[in-house]
């Protein structure tokens, strides 16, 4: 299709485009351009100016105060954790229920599905009541054990329906070669769909890391806490003046900046390979 | 023959049960029982440590006569349409608009640039997301008022979500910001799908933007039943930006569904009272998915006549 030619019009559109797309972009700006002010610099000259110099003063006493470096770890202790086992609890079910046609298959099918669509207030409180009970409140492995389920419930349902599309021969064929159903799971599925289950893991590593509700409930002692938790917490704790709110914010955002950056091929394949499909 | 080949497939398909057995204790323990333990105590007095006492649907009579807890279902229609009406509809707008006029016109590098803009906030926590905000709209030090004070708007500057008259509209209008990026980028990829020739066969026939935008729509309705499904029971569950930015108040000028179970359970040790109104959330979201459900199956029957 040729490009058609640009009139005033277009060129309009094109400046009104711009002007949306920096509005929703500057509350990152003005978080990040604030998080390098001192104080001083803040009331001298207000929220819009540039900083007279670039001061990592905020930012490193906040790093310090919530202990960031151990928040990254608990949240990426979590997160990795959730998402390996998520995908493997997710790849046994669904070598059941889309490569095998286990009875009831569908009922299954309907019980994962629910899993997921159960809003997280009718489930909290009985898991608050029974992590205590097993005495694993405030301990990440409540949080990794509820995570596997919902996460991994949403995963069966969506590589279910993939495998039923998978080539019957493969699986005949390795069959009639004497293959067990392990090795026709470990040796012939699993790598036949490696792609697949990367974006599987991918979604799970970065919808646990953003989780807020549970991990408020079950990691309520300062160590355990993971990144959004530590720092919505220390915001409500603390009186913060402005350059220390902004840097706050700024440590929140950055980490999922870096995985969007990170992950954003691997995602992009998963919706084409999705189409395909 | 065919009953030799018969019991063959079928041996063939034997032993993939034990492979389910890991999962379902899993379910049983994570979901089932404790959804089972919410139910049952909906309908019990229970302040968590005690014996629960049963007292029918005292709970669910309490909600009904409960201000509180209309409010808090009335807040959560409002989010409906801060979270899934305004930003699909602004989504599709933009979408058509970017696949229609704006890409035939400029590089697509362009078009890449605005969507992974406007997408941006949607990586955030939305806890974080609100963070972000609460600092914006800070009544003392925040830059918004810094900027209608920059600009000579003075006058405007106002303790945002603090106030019981703007505090639901600012909580609104950050979802706005947040959720926007996400009906763009599903009904974009939808467009994909659809052909070019359709929309300048149209436009030759002389279908202006209005008619060309009901064809659009028409053609990835699949997409638009997905979107509205998945954010309208995101809506329900909103927990994180209350959370952070007003915990429901003032007063209970933002108070949710979710946040009063939550302040039932863990603030006021009402647990079977919190317990009734998750119950009553799930019962409306599994409603909900259950009428996408039909919805979804119906269409794809038109489809296939």
């Amino acid at each position: 299709m040729a490009e058609k030619k640009k009139t005033w019009a277009s060129w309009l559109a094109l400046l009104l485009l711009a002007a949306v797309t920096l509005l929703v972009l500057s509350p990152f700006v003005i978080v990040a351009i604030n998080a390098f002010k001192t104080p001083a610099d803040y009331a001298a000259h207000g929220p819009l100016a540039f900083p007279a110099a670039w001061n990592t003063e905020s930012l490193t006493t906040f790093w310090d105060r919530v202990d960031f470096t151990g928040k990254l770890f608990n949240s990426l202790y979590i997160s990795v954790t959730v998402a390996v086992v998520g995908v493997l609890f997710a790849l046994l079910n669904a070598f059941a229920l889309g490569i095998g046609k286990v009875k009831g298959r569908l009922w299954f099918l309907v019980l994962f599905i629910l899993a997921n669509t159960l809003p997280q207030e009718t489930l909290a409180y009985p898991i608050y009541y029974f992590a205590k009970a097993l005495h694993i409140y405030g301990n990440p492995v409540s949080v990794i054990l509820v995570f596997i389920v919902i996460q991994g419930a949403f995963g069966t349902y969506l590589l279910s329906s993939v495998f039923s599309a998978f080539p019957r021969e493969m699986i005949e064929a390795a069959q009639v070669d004497g293959a067990n159903k392990s090795t026709l799971l470990w040796k012939v599925v699993a790598p036949v769909s490696l792609p697949t289950l990367a974006v599987l893991f991918t979604f799970f590593f970065i919808w646990t890391w953003n989780e807020f509700f549970l991990p408020l409930i079950l990691l309520p002692s300062n160590a355990a806490q993971t990144v959004p938790i530590a720092i919505s917490v220390t915001q409500g704790q603390h009186n913060m003046d402005a350059t220390m709110a902004s840097a706050s914010a700024l440590l929140g955002l950055l980490p999922c900046l870096i995985f969007f950056l990170f992950f954003q091929r691997t995602l992009t394949r998963g919706v084409t390979a999705g189409s395909i499909k | 023959m065919e009953t030799l080949l018969a019991t063959h497939k079928e041996r063939l398909n034997r032993g993939y049960a034990p492979f389910l057995i890991p999962g379902l204790l899993l379910f049983v323990l994570v979901i089932g029982l404790p959804f089972l333990m919410s139910i049952w105590t909906s309908f019990t007095k229970w302040n968590g440590v005690g014996p629960q006492k049963f007292v029918g649907f005292d709970n669910y009579i309490k909600a009904f006569g409960d201000t509180t807890f209309w409010a808090s279902f009335t807040n959560n229609l409002l989010m409906i349409f801060a979270v899934t009406v305004v930003p699909g509809i602004i989504g599709l707008a933009l979408a058509v608009f970017l696949f229609d006029y704006f890409s035939r016109r400029f590089s697509p590098g362009i078009t890449a640039v605005v969507k992974a803009g406007i997408y941006l906030p949607q990586i955030l926590p939305v806890a974080i997301a609100g963070i972000v905000w609460g600092w914006i709209l800070d009544p003392n030090f925040g830059a918004f008022n810094g900027i209608l004070r920059a600009v000579g708007l003075g006058d405007l500057a106002h303790d945002w979500l603090g106030s019981a008259d703007t505090a639901l509209l600012s909580v609104m209008a950050i979802m706005v910001w947040f959720q926007l990026g996400y009906p763009l980028v599903i009904f974009l990829a939808a467009l994909q799908r659809v052909d070019p020739q359709v929309m300048e066969a149209a436009a030759l026939d002389g279908a202006n933007w209005w008619h060309r935008f009901r064809i659009v729509s028409y053609l990835i309705r699949p997409e638009i039943l997905v979107v509205v499904l998945t954010t309208t029971v995101y809506a329900l569950k909103l927990f994180g930006p209350i959370y952070v930015l007003t915990r429901g108040g003032p007063g209970h000028a933002t108070i949710v569904p979710s946040y009063f179970a939550y302040q039932n359970f863990f603030e006021k040790a009402n647990v079977g009272y919190g317990s009734a109104i998750a119950t009553l959330m799930t019962l409306i979201i599994l409603g909900l998915t259950i009428l996408f459900l039909r919805v979804q199956a119906q269409q794809e029957k038109i489809e296939e006549v």
